[in-house]
């Protein structure tokens, strides 16, 4: 018998503060692999602040991150990037006066074995890996319909494209972990439904385990596995989409009418 | 009519140096932020290492090779002691930081290698040379190719490699470029390595027409107007903006010089620029304001 394997994620009483303002207070859950988890709280419940933690923008006060039976006290965005955590923002941070294709191999970085002397010289092997990132960058492409925008300089492109260019950038390096902070927002219903149901594919597709934040909560309910409920920093709920939907505490500070619509 | 050209094409030439010492400016500013101070220092130093290195005996070639390879040690090292610890700090900050970090440079520079001045003999002839009718100076001219030379050079680098893609998506968004996987601290090395290179060339192109001294690291003010001409964020810009500067340089002095008892070469890179700060204060080519200097 083999221990079974440690879940994605462990978030273990992490707590945050900015000038003596709690952001986060005694947090803990775990996310388990292969699973899409939704954090969901009003304005303010510290759901960004909590991603900022994951990949290493913000140094918790207090707690620690298990990443893959890994602890960490602090993460940095590059040791997050390199252990394989993704991340995809919550206005766009495509990198605008580049094109579609350049946007998505630089998220091929941490995969790159070429040293910096073969790159500027242009040896045989530096050649070899641009055209294999630049292939592999049209193939993610692909898979959102983005090959035939490859060239074009991202930043002219409609707000609902540039998202996907930024998921495609952001799983271009295969990570095991995404986290993406409203993929949805700022979108009509018909591009919505799309993203959320691209989302859903790569979690099951590339077996990818997801921690995003959203608000709609009739897409959350459709599309996660795991709702976890901050609200003031702290963890309101946590657990299957169905309970938390039931759950009173969470209705009274959260779903509100809105969630009696849907239901409805 | 020749006068005209021949003022013009002399001008342009001369303004690809100020080019050329713009560059190193642009490189840091984009991918790092700050105006680089020391851009001036590092120039002096690079050449002083040159010329202090051939003194000795040591053929060309090796004191270039060997002069870069301090270069990028340098670049190391100004990355770890200053930039790393510095991290998202203010821009005035940074500023600051780099201001410190010319005095010191140069400092130790001068220390090492003296403060007198040495002649710089490239073996190129300062004789102009007759182009249709028109005189132009052949050292302009070897300078005004080294410098597209080695813009063409950048541009490759930077458009045709991954670690120019690296390096703008640094320039255009430091977070996500770090959340991607994107090592900025090495990104900053190199680019503080290669601004150290242009510096180098810049500085002997330079040293060659005025002697190495410590007045070569002034450079770093005549680079300043060019920058608000062309924008602090743009090669192009440090392109067009030296260009402008020097073509206007050499056409005001000419034409208007005489009217002002002359001299006027001195200062009207500054007016021009102060004009360019009423209508246009990102620079041609900019992209942000450049109050984050």
């Amino acid at each position: 018998m083999t221990a079974s394997p440690p879940p994605a994620l462990e978030i273990n009483d992490i707590s945050l503060s900015f000038k003596g303002v709690k952001a986060i207070s005694n947090l803990s859950f775990r996310v388990e692999r292969e699973e899409i988890c939704a954090l969901i709280g009003p304005n303010g419940a510290g759901k960004s602040s909590l991603l900022n933690i994951l990949n290493g923008v913000y140094v918790p006060d207090a707690g620690e991150i298990v990443f893959e039976g890994e602890h960490f006290h602090r993460m940095q965005p590059l040791k997050a990037a390199r252990r394989g955590i993704g991340r995809g923002f919550q206005n766009n941070a495509l990198f605008s006066g580049m094109s579609v294709a350049d946007n998505v191999i630089a998220g091929l970085s941490r995969h790159s074995r070429v040293t910096l002397i073969e790159e500027a010289l242009r040896l045989p092997r530096a050649r070899s890996e641009a055209g294999r990132f630049r292939q592999r960058a049209l193939d993610v492409l692909h898979l959102f319909g983005l090959e035939r925008q490859a060239d074009i300089l991202v930043g002219t492109l409609p707000y609902g494209v540039q998202k996907k260019v930024e998921l495609a950038r952001a799983i271009v390096g295969e990570p095991r972990l995404l986290l993406l902070d409203e993929p949805l927002a700022g979108m009509n219903a018909a591009e919505k439904q799309e993203i959320a149901e691209i989302i859903g594919r790569l979690n099951r597709e590339l077996k990818l385990t997801i921690v995003l934040i959203e608000h709609d909560i009739g897409i959350v309910l459709k599309l996660a596995h795991h709702v976890v409920v901050l609200d003031y920093g702290r963890k309101l709920a946590d657990g299957l989409p169905e309970t938390i939907r039931d759950n009173p505490d969470v209705i009274a500070a959260y779903l509100g009418s809105e969630y009696r619509e849907i239901a409805a | 009519m020749s006068l005209f050209l021949e003022t013009l094409i002399g001008g342009l030439l001369a303004g690809t140096m100020y080019s050329l010492v713009a560059i190193g400016f642009v490189l840091i500013y984009k991918a790092s932020g700050v105006f680089n101070y020391a851009q001036g220092s590092i120039l002096l130093f690079a050449a002083l290492t040159f010329v202090s290195l051939t003194d000795q005996g040591v053929p060309a070639i090796a004191s270039v090779a060997v002069t870069i390879a301090i270069l990028i040690l340098t670049a190391i090292a100004i990355e770890r002691l200053v930039l790393r610890p510095l991290t998202n700090r203010s821009p005035m900050t940074l500023f600051m930081a780099t201001l410190g970090l010319a005095y010191i440079v140069e400092g130790v520079a001068q220390g090492i290698m003296g403060s007198q001045v040495r002649a710089l003999d490239l073996g190129i002839e300062d004789l102009p040379i007759f182009v249709g009718d028109i005189l132009i100076s052949q050292f302009d001219l070897i300078a005004a190719s080294v410098a597209l030379a080695l813009v063409i050079a950048l541009s490759l680098l930077f458009n045709r490699t991954r670690i120019g893609i690296a390096l703008r998506g640094v320039a255009d968004d430091t977070r996500a470029a770090q959340s991607i996987g994107i090592d900025i601290n090495r990104i900053w090395q190199i680019v503080w390595a290669v601004a150290g290179i242009v510096g180098l060339v810049a500085g002997l192109l330079w040293g060659a027409r005025q002697g190495v001294q410590f007045s070569l690291s002034l450079v770093v003010l005549k680079a300043l107007p060019v920058l608000i001409i062309g924008g602090f964020t743009s090669i192009a810009g440090a392109i067009v903006g030296g260009l402008i500067v020097g073509a206007g340089e050499s056409l005001a002095e000419t034409y208007i010089g005489p009217f002002l008892g002359g001299g006027i070469t001195p200062w009207f890179a500054y007016a021009l620029a102060l004009v360019f700060l009423y209508i246009r204060p990102a620079g041609l080519f900019g992209e942000r304001q450049i109050e984050r200097v």
